[in-house]
């Protein structure tokens, strides 16, 4: 078991360092998110009492679009050299990989979404009115969600033709409920119109339901050549 | 030196039984069956799209056979990988790291936490560990050489190489030759996929020829290889 | 065998076309919707005929996933059974006896999970190997057809009746069309993968879409709550006449639907022989061309 956390952190140290050496996805991600809430708001210009009701839906958009360019590169750096060979060729538990690379993922666009949404605040005029410290759970569950499920889809379709398209078309369909808990989540909570509680537990509900999933089968998706 | 070689029947060999690999329309290996002595040198020779590749990644586990089985000492090819060391024509090695980082990595996937064990690696491959260029900025030679590095750190009894000469100079390819005899004169089993057979002249113990996925030929050259 | 299939054919057409004439002449007007609701006779019984294929393909896909190892095949087994004896016992008891809505007989919900490990065992019995790859392809594929069905009768029927082709918090609707997302990705997958090992990864799939439907459900389930309803005509029991129609309009679908699946079962099963064939047709001439150019292959050395 010893073998199992040493190999997550040092896989996910190693990621890291190699992400901090290159800042390719970072700063290529930094630049496109910036890009996508400046398009949204030439595209939506509501007033402030409308804002509150659609900011909800753009964000968590913003938020996709970002993820998913983010996780195709992910196992882009494995496939280089294809060093995942080596990884596959050791005794290392898969599910160490998985682990190391959603949480590394998770950190990315948590930063990715903390850089952003002080720009859809400002842009759009946002002050909340029902209780705000509930989008803290709303975005880390909405955000694990969005990762767990991408790491596992973005592994698989390293096997496919058209990889990087291939993940959206993988991940999109099976995270619609996710998408829906995290948007109408949002929005409650910025109009204080209705109890976000259910989003909440539905997030959660969901992310067990598919980080057990992944757990259990990722295995057999990195084994498949 | 090599007392170890032969043990009992099974257990100690390479049993390859009617192997076929099928992607889609295509079979790669087209039943392959053999049985390889351990503490060996066998070069697999052939032409490209033989199904050289594809036999080494079925007995390294990378490769799920569609028929037939692979058994490593006994054991499924995926039970026995910490006896297995694998070095493939790309150099499965991270081009932003160091080689001393990327060793250390490795050594972590195989519960190994030896600083000395990674130094130890390099030195035997004829690289300095102190080097702190990333590997990509190495030269195709000392690149192959790193690769090799970290498909032995793990001290493995079976050594699986795919094409580890190519693009290397003829004198990196002799000294490299000569290590990988050195193990086996250490009791390891050595594969070697290449197409430069006469590198392996007077080092190999068997030549192992492939043609359209099949095993067609086998020479052993085991007495001159055992008397040395 | 031979004979069934064109057989079977003519009945599917005869039951087909007298199903037509019952949803259309025989059964009664609706009080409220007119003449437009008999598009259920269609609707509905595709509906029902896409999820027991979907329910047959995720069953398939779980067979497959876990048929490699015992311990996991094992295990599989006991879930399917322990499935199996809840769903018989539990309906009577009275804590779940209350979750049942009205009109709903405990003996029928219990009838209707005790069908999930039969049908499980079932698929294992009459599905050895790799057949259960196959039957996971004919039924997601079939399963999508009568599911695009379901989602073109059903805006017809709601442009009339609601005044709008589409309500986003119509949860059977919204839900239906998800799964039909999670289906086609799951073909699309199939289409473009070029693992040697494409059947794992999409039953890989196939479990992680089958996960999904339920939670697809409750979220627009809750969704719903917060958004203005169209009215849905008619509520309450419906006329035994119609229940009559609509059964007998399902099983005339759920015939055809397995008629379709037969075809397709075996015409995927006959392109993978020919592509084995090829493997080895190829395997043939290479032992040919061996003792031609074995000498060559020899000086080479």
């Amino acid at each position: 078991m010893t073998s199992f956390w040493a190999v997550l952190s040092a896989t996910l140290v190693k990621d890291i360092r190699l992400e901090w050496r290159s800042k390719d996805a970072l700063n290529s991600m930094l630049f496109f998110s910036l890009l996508v809430v400046v398009i949204f708001v030439f595209s939506f210009d509501p007033l402030a009492e409308e804002s509150r009701h659609i900011v909800g839906g753009l964000v968590w958009v913003a938020f996709l679009f970002a993820a998913v360019v983010a996780l195709n590169q992910t196992w882009a750096r494995e496939l280089r050299n294809q060093v995942l060979d080596a990884y596959r060729v050791s005794p290392a538990p898969a599910n160490a990989l998985f682990l190391a690379k959603s949480v590394g993922n998770f950190l990315f666009v948590s930063v990715l979404e903390a850089l952003m949404t002080p720009l859809f605040i400002v842009f759009y005029n946002l002050h909340v009115l029902g209780p705000a410290w509930q989008l803290i759970p709303i975005a880390l569950l909405g955000t694990w969600a969005l990762v767990v499920n991408g790491t596992f889809f973005a592994a698989m379709s390293l096997r496919t033709r058209n990889r990087e398209i291939m993940l959206p078309l993988l991940l999109f369909p099976i995270s619609i409920p996710a998408i829906l808990g995290m948007v109408a989540g949002t929005t409650a909570v910025l109009t204080g119109e209705n109890s976000a509680h259910f989003y909440i537990v539905l997030l959660l509900t969901y992310d067990v339901v598919f980080t057990t999933a992944s757990l259990a089968l990722f295995g057999t998706i990195l084994h498949a050549e | 030196m090599s007392a170890s070689a032969s043990g009992p029947a099974g257990a100690s060999t390479i049993t390859v039984r009617n192997v076929i690999k099928q992607f889609g329309r295509f079979a790669a290996l087209r039943g392959v069956s053999a049985e390889f002595d351990p503490g060996r040198f066998h070069a697999i020779l052939g032409d490209n799209g033989a199904g050289k590749t594809t036999l080494l990644r079925g007995l390294a586990g990378l490769a799920q056979p569609t028929q037939g089985t692979i058994s490593i000492f006994g054991k499924s090819p995926r039970d026995a990988c910490r006896d297995i060391g694998y070095m493939a024509h790309p150099s499965l090695l991270y081009d932003e790291m160091s080689g001393m980082e990327n060793l250390r990595y490795f050594a972590g996937l195989y519960g190994l936490k030896s600083h000395a064990r990674c130094e130890e690696a390099i030195r035997a491959v004829g690289l300095d560990p102190e080097l702190t260029r990333g590997v990509g900025q190495y030269s195709q030679g000392m690149r192959q050489r790193m690769s090799l590095a970290r498909a032995i750190l793990h001290d493995p009894r079976l050594l699986l190489l795919d094409e580890p000469f190519s693009n290397v100079d003829v004198h990196s390819a002799r000294e490299m030759v000569g290590l990988l005899r050195g193990m086996r004169d250490a009791g390891k089993t050595v594969f070697v996929v290449t197409h430069q057979a006469l590198l392996l002249e007077g080092a190999a113990d068997e030549f192992v020829w492939m043609q359209a996925g099949q095993i067609v030929d086998r020479t052993a050259t085991a007495e001159r290889g055992r008397a040395q | 065998m031979k004979r069934l299939f064109p057989i079977l054919s003519i009945v599917t057409v005869a039951l087909l076309g007298y199903a037509l004439y019952l949803a259309l002449v025989v059964a009664p007007a609706d009080a409220l919707q007119g003449e437009v609701y008999r598009i259920i006779y269609y609707h509905v019984p595709s509906a029902w005929t896409a999820f027991l294929l979907f329910f047959i393909n995720f069953v398939a896909s779980i067979r497959y996933l876990t048929r490699s190892k015992a311990s996991t095949e094992n295990a599989a087994k006991w879930v399917a059974i322990g499935i199996g004896v809840a769903g018989l016992v539990a309906p009577f008891l009275p804590p779940v006896r209350r979750l049942i809505p009205a009109g709903m007989e405990p003996s029928a919900v219990a009838t209707t999970i005790v069908l999930i490990p039969a049908l499980y065992f079932l698929v294992g019995k009459l599905f050895p190997g790799d057949r259960l790859d196959v039957l996971a392809v004919t039924s997601a594929e079939v399963g999508i057809v009568f599911c695009t069905i379901v989602l073109i009768t059903g805006p017809l029927w709601a442009r009339p009746v609601w005044g709008i082709w589409w309500a986003p918090g119509d949860i059977r609707l919204t839900s239906t069309l998800v799964l039909w997302l999670i289906y086609v990705s799951y073909l699309v997958l199939r289409r473009f993968s070029n693992s040697a090992q494409t059947q794992m990864l999409a039953a890989a799939l196939a479990v992680f879409g089958a996960l999904d439907v339920p939670l697809v459900y409750l979220s627009i389930w809750f969704f719903r709550t917060q958004h203005p309803q169209p009215v849905i005509g008619g509520g309450g029991s419906m006329d035994p006449r119609m229940l009559h129609v609509l059964l007998f309009s399902w099983g005339a679908f759920l015939l055809f639907g397995f008629l379709v699946c037969w075809s397709r079962f075996r015409l995927e099963l006959l392109k993978r022989e020919v592509e084995q064939a090829h493997a080895m047709e190829s395997l043939a001439g290479a032992e040919d061309s061996e003792k031609a150019s074995l000498p060559l292959s020899r000086s080479a050395r």
